[in-house]
């Protein structure tokens, strides 16, 4: 029973959380939703297509946050053999590849008219594509094995292994000539974009937020829940 | 006995954790050396001035990106060819472009063209895709900074001025 | 009747871009909010006729 003794525990905590998380994130894009769409002013330069921004720009947030998270839970997985630490790894996968491809979506969507491409392969958009196969890689490798524990560990090493290029989208483009923009929230000199534009912007990434965590939950206690079956049907095969 | 029992788990963990952060280094300063390596490849595009040190095959196919020059941009007789120099405000080249123009296209803007550079300087673009920068503001905020005098020209190309 | 409903969803002429984006995204996050969903209550459902199954034969064997 302690083999789960953990994750349950961490289910004390994140069932309670999870009603206000799921009010917060449908409150927060709702409001974004109307600030962004109806409240905010066209852009000077780009007109009415800036209003992608306001889902591209928190999707692309949560294709690398939830990608650190995965990364530190499986770090944690492979270093101290806990079950929790993988299956919010695995619970996590999912979700930001979702959030990885809405972001290139989006991105193509707003490229087209704005830059005159759906696609170029320049450093940040081609290792974004990395991100999004990396998670997919994660996904496939993760039950690819009769074994259960050997596809843990294989797709823990290979979230972790992944890591590097966490970093390399963020630099991306300021380290090398891309034809995507450079920063304009997470900036040394503050952000570069109006409050009106800026408020909309933060509440969006906010609704992400807390829906991730709502729906980490969710898969989470669905991870659970499978474990438990498994180690049922386990029992009823060695008896 | 217990301390022992304890003991042999811990430094295995701690063997693991050591193992995991010896390969993360490992994997980082591989990837640095890959990029870095491999530099050439990833950068997206040429400054003028990036242009004119690198030595091309004749007919090689560059992309090359700048600030449309003010003043610059001009429609060449049959009326579907634009005539328009790029800059990094240090080197300019001139882009011959047959075709449609991005909306933002327009003189002041960063650009970025795929084409090859002729003998006579002249760099034919077979592409033409805008570059925007990272300001965002509505039309009223942009025309009052301008009317004060606080805009900043926007630097469309991290390498301009390099 | 071009009104402010209709400019609304012409977006200054990029209507063919933006709300795409906005779909695409909508319907993603939808999709994979009710599978998340669908999957917890399908674990939870297996998980809980197994054990009123171990349990029903626990009981036959205690009778037994």
């Amino acid at each position: 029973m302690h083999k789960y003794a953990n994750p349950n525990q961490f289910l004390r905590i994140a069932n309670p959380i999870l009603p206000w998380c799921a009010w917060l994130a449908g409150l927060a894009i709702a409001a974004g939703l109307y600030l962004g769409l109806v409240q905010a002013p066209a852009d000077y330069q780009q007109g009415e297509t800036v209003r992608i921004m306001y889902v591209h720009v928190p999707s692309a947030w949560m294709a690398l946050f939830v990608y650190t998270n995965m990364a530190i839970a499986s770090a944690t997985a492979i270093i101290w053999r806990h079950p929790l630490g993988f299956l919010i790894a695995k619970a996590s996968a999912p979700i930001g590849a979702c959030f990885t491809f809405i972001s290139l979506a989006t991105g193509s969507l707003w490229g087209k008219p704005m830059w005159g491409t759906w696609w170029v392969w320049d450093a940040r958009l081609t290792s974004v594509l990395i991100l999004f196969f990396l998670y997919i890689g994660y996904i496939a490798l993760v039950d690819a094995f009769d074994d259960p524990t050997r596809g843990q560990r294989a797709a823990s090493i290979l979230a972790l292994v992944g890591a590097v290029n966490v970093p390399i989208i963020h630099y991306s483009v300021e380290w090398w000539n891309t034809l995507h923009q450079p920063a304009s929230v997470a900036r040394m000199d503050g952000p570069a974009i109006h409050s009106s534009m800026l408020w909309p912007l933060l509440i969006m990434a906010i609704g992400f937020t807390a829906l991730y965590f709502a729906l980490m939950v969710v898969r989470l206690r669905g991870e659970i829940a499978a474990m438990k079956v498994r180690n049922v049907r386990l029992g009823q095969v060695q008896a | 006995m217990s301390a022992a029992r304890t003991r042999l788990p811990a430094t295995r963990k701690r063997r693991r954790l050591y193992a995991v952060l010896a390969g993360l280094t490992m994997l980082g300063v591989a990837a640095a050396l890959v990029l870095v390596a491999f530099e050439d490849n990833i950068v997206f595009f040429y400054s003028p001035t990036g242009l004119k040190e690198k030595s091309l095959r004749p007919g090689q196919m560059v992309r090359l990106g700048g600030l449309v020059v003010e003043g610059s941009v001009k429609k060449a007789a049959d009326g579907v060819t634009t005539i328009f120099s790029v800059t990094d405000l240090n080197q300019a080249v001139q882009i011959r472009f047959t075709g449609l123009l991005p909306d933002l296209f327009r003189e002041g803007q960063g650009i970025v063209s795929e084409g090859t550079l002729g003998p006579d300087g002249v760099f034919t673009a077979s592409s033409v895709l805008a570059k925007h920068d990272e300001n965002y503001m509505p039309k009223e905020v942009a025309d009052a900074l301008k009317k004060s005098g606080k805009w900043k020209q926007p630097n469309a190309t991290p390498e301009a001025g390099k | 009747m071009i009104g402010a409903l209709g400019e609304f969803f012409a977006m200054g002429g990029y209507a063919q871009y933006v709300w795409p984006a906005y779909l695409i995204a909508a319907a993603i996050l939808a999709v994979l909010t009710g599978l998340s969903l669908r999957d917890l209550r399908h674990q939870e459902a297996t998980l809980l006729a197994l054990r009123r199954q171990r349990r029903g034969a626990a009981v036959d064997e205690a009778q037994g």
